[in-house]
């Protein structure tokens, strides 16, 4: 028998959890509109409102700067897509390096260390000016400013994301390596069958987060003279001396990152869904 | 109805599965009563559920009068007068084995420190594992481990002890120490619901026993009546199985 026909008792306990509920989203939304009343008179009745929304908040600037803004974001998102391939495999390769057992490998051990040290160290802005005007100086040619940020990015994000992966993988219970090795899986196998794919899931909250620093930093190529979106927007700010361009870049940033932000939660909850049974309390 | 506890008709489902389904089992002061079944019969669920630690689908749970399977009751008062130990310790790893049993007197209980403490280290001298104050769970063996979830859930002075099958992931001779302390807290009057697969244990120191099977209480009486003579084909069955 799988039916099983509540009493009376329990439906009164339901209703009452539904009625508490229901109060509890009421409470919410009271609470929420309340709140953004205080702040709208707060702002709109405070000094030099008028202007700060004159100045970067005109609709009609916005408007008439989106179109160019939109064209530099494209650039953005070229960069953003060529770095994230190119931190995915140097990053992975560095955190491999940095995981390898056994004194004939110290020197590899060693330079990969060394690496994620300097490249954690070191301020990004930095690396884009060394890669970005000092290598096309050495070269003695021109190089398109989308590939120089994708090498800066590539350099300073692979150190962090190197690290992010070593600790997953170090994070992967020593028990997992005996159970797989026991199997006769060799050091590839397991590291493959076993070690990542664990380490994965302990990985992907910190991966998201600097992901989404990435897709912020890209908006650094202006500086290396790419017209990308904030570049785009400085032209519009100095034909109008209105700043909301810079708002409306920013805003586009902004609508990026979202997505991820909310994916990392939704990924997350369900990895605590999955790994416990019954309820949380 | 003198019971301590008192469940009626309780009904749980996972899902569409059904665990529970219609469980009434009431409990004496100072009784123990030890819960038999096969793995999968709803002995760990009904533990939950007693320790309001799984909502339940239907029926009532009562501590001495008051119902506390009502949802307007303030569930952490009611758990905060039970006492649980799992099957697998569930310490906590980042605190040292003193911290890990007075924690509750501190935080929820407010003691000061020094009187928590005191209290903590009397209670691991009971469990016999005094000198292992300041080192930290994993450094433990599992029979010391889950003395020392025991003494943790001994803390708060509970009316009732909810074991879940606490010896299940000991080795074998390691089984003994943490019996032999359950054993000495039911001489000393504990009121005691354990769901166990130590049959000879539950001979010697139950005072009931309770056949759970397919969620449903099938056969219940003393030691001798549900060991020596079962009425129930279920039950003899299991327990041929589980003797022999």
């Amino acid at each position: 028998m799988t039916t099983h026909q509540p009493s009376a008792l329990e439906l009164e306990r339901r209703s009452y959890r539904r009625r508490r509920s229901q109060r509890s989203v009421l409470v919410a939304i009271a609470s929420t509109l309340a709140f953004a009343a205080l702040v709208w008179v707060t702002v709109i009745n405070t000094e030099g409102w008028a202007k700060v929304q004159e100045s970067f908040f005109d609709p009609a600037i916005a408007l008439k700067s989106l179109p160019r803004v939109w064209d530099g974001f494209l650039l953005n998102l070229q960069v953003l897509g060529l770095s994230i391939v190119t931190v995915a495999v140097v990053a992975l390769a560095i955190a491999l390096l940095r995981t390898l057992r056994g004194p004939v490998f110290f020197p590899l051990r060693a330079l990969a260390t060394v690496y994620t040290d300097i490249f954690r160290g070191l301020p990004l802005i930095i690396v884009l000016y060394l890669v970005g005007f000092g290598l096309p100086t050495i070269l003695n040619t021109r190089i398109p400013p989308v590939l120089l940020g994708t090498i800066a990015f590539t350099l300073t994000y692979s150190a962090y994301v190197a690290e992010v992966i070593r600790a997953g993988i170090e994070a992967v219970h020593p028990s997992q390596r005996l159970a797989a090795r026991a199997l006769g899986l060799g050091y590839v196998q397991t590291l493959r069958r076993v070690v990542l794919p664990q380490a994965l899931r302990k990985m992907t909250p910190p991966l998201m987060n600097d992901f989404v620093s990435m897709q912020k930093d890209v908006g650094l190529v202006s500086i290396l003279g790419a017209m990308d979106a904030i570049a785009m927007a400085k032209s519009e700010v100095s034909l109008t001396y209105n700043f909301t361009p810079y708002v409306v870049a920013g805003l586009l940033f902004v609508l990026l990152a979202i997505p991820t932000i909310r994916l990392t939660d939704w990924y997350a909850a369900r990895l605590r869904e999955r790994e416990q049974t019954g309820s949380v309390l | 109805m003198s019971a301590l506890l008192h469940a009626e008709g309780i009904w749980k489902a996972f899902g569409d599965k059904p665990v529970l389904e219609g469980v009434d089992l009431a409990l004496d002061t100072h009784e123990v009563v030890a819960l038999i079944g096969a793995s999968g019969s709803g002995k760990s669920t009904l533990l939950r559920c007693l320790g309001l630690l799984e909502p339940i689908d239907d029926g009532q749970i009562f501590l001495g009068d008051e119902d506390i399977s009502d949802p307007r009751v303030n569930a952490n008062r009611v758990r905060s007068r039970l006492g649980m130990v799992f099957q697998s310790y569930n310490l906590f790893p980042h605190l040292s084995v003193l911290d890990n049993v007075t924690l509750a007197l501190r935080v929820v209980r407010r003691l000061p420190r020094r009187e928590a403490d005191s209290r903590g280290r009397e209670l691991l001298d009971r469990v016999g594992l005094a000198d292992k104050a300041r080192e930290h769970p994993d450094r433990l063996s599992g029979g010391q481990q889950q003395r020392v979830a025991i003494a943790r859930a001994l803390a708060t002075e509970p009316e009732l002890l909810l074991f879940d099958e606490i010896t299940s992931a000991l080795d074998p001779e390691l089984v003994g120490e943490v019996l032999e302390l359950v054993r000495a807290l039911a001489e000393d009057g504990a009121t005691i619901l354990m769901a166990t697969h130590e049959m000879s244990f539950a001979r010697d120191v139950a005072h009931r026993v309770v056949f759970l099977d397919a969620g449903r209480i099938v056969e219940q009486g003393t030691p001798a009546e549900v060991f020596g003579a079962p009425r129930e084909a279920r039950t003899r069955e299991f327990l041929t199985r589980f003797m022999a």
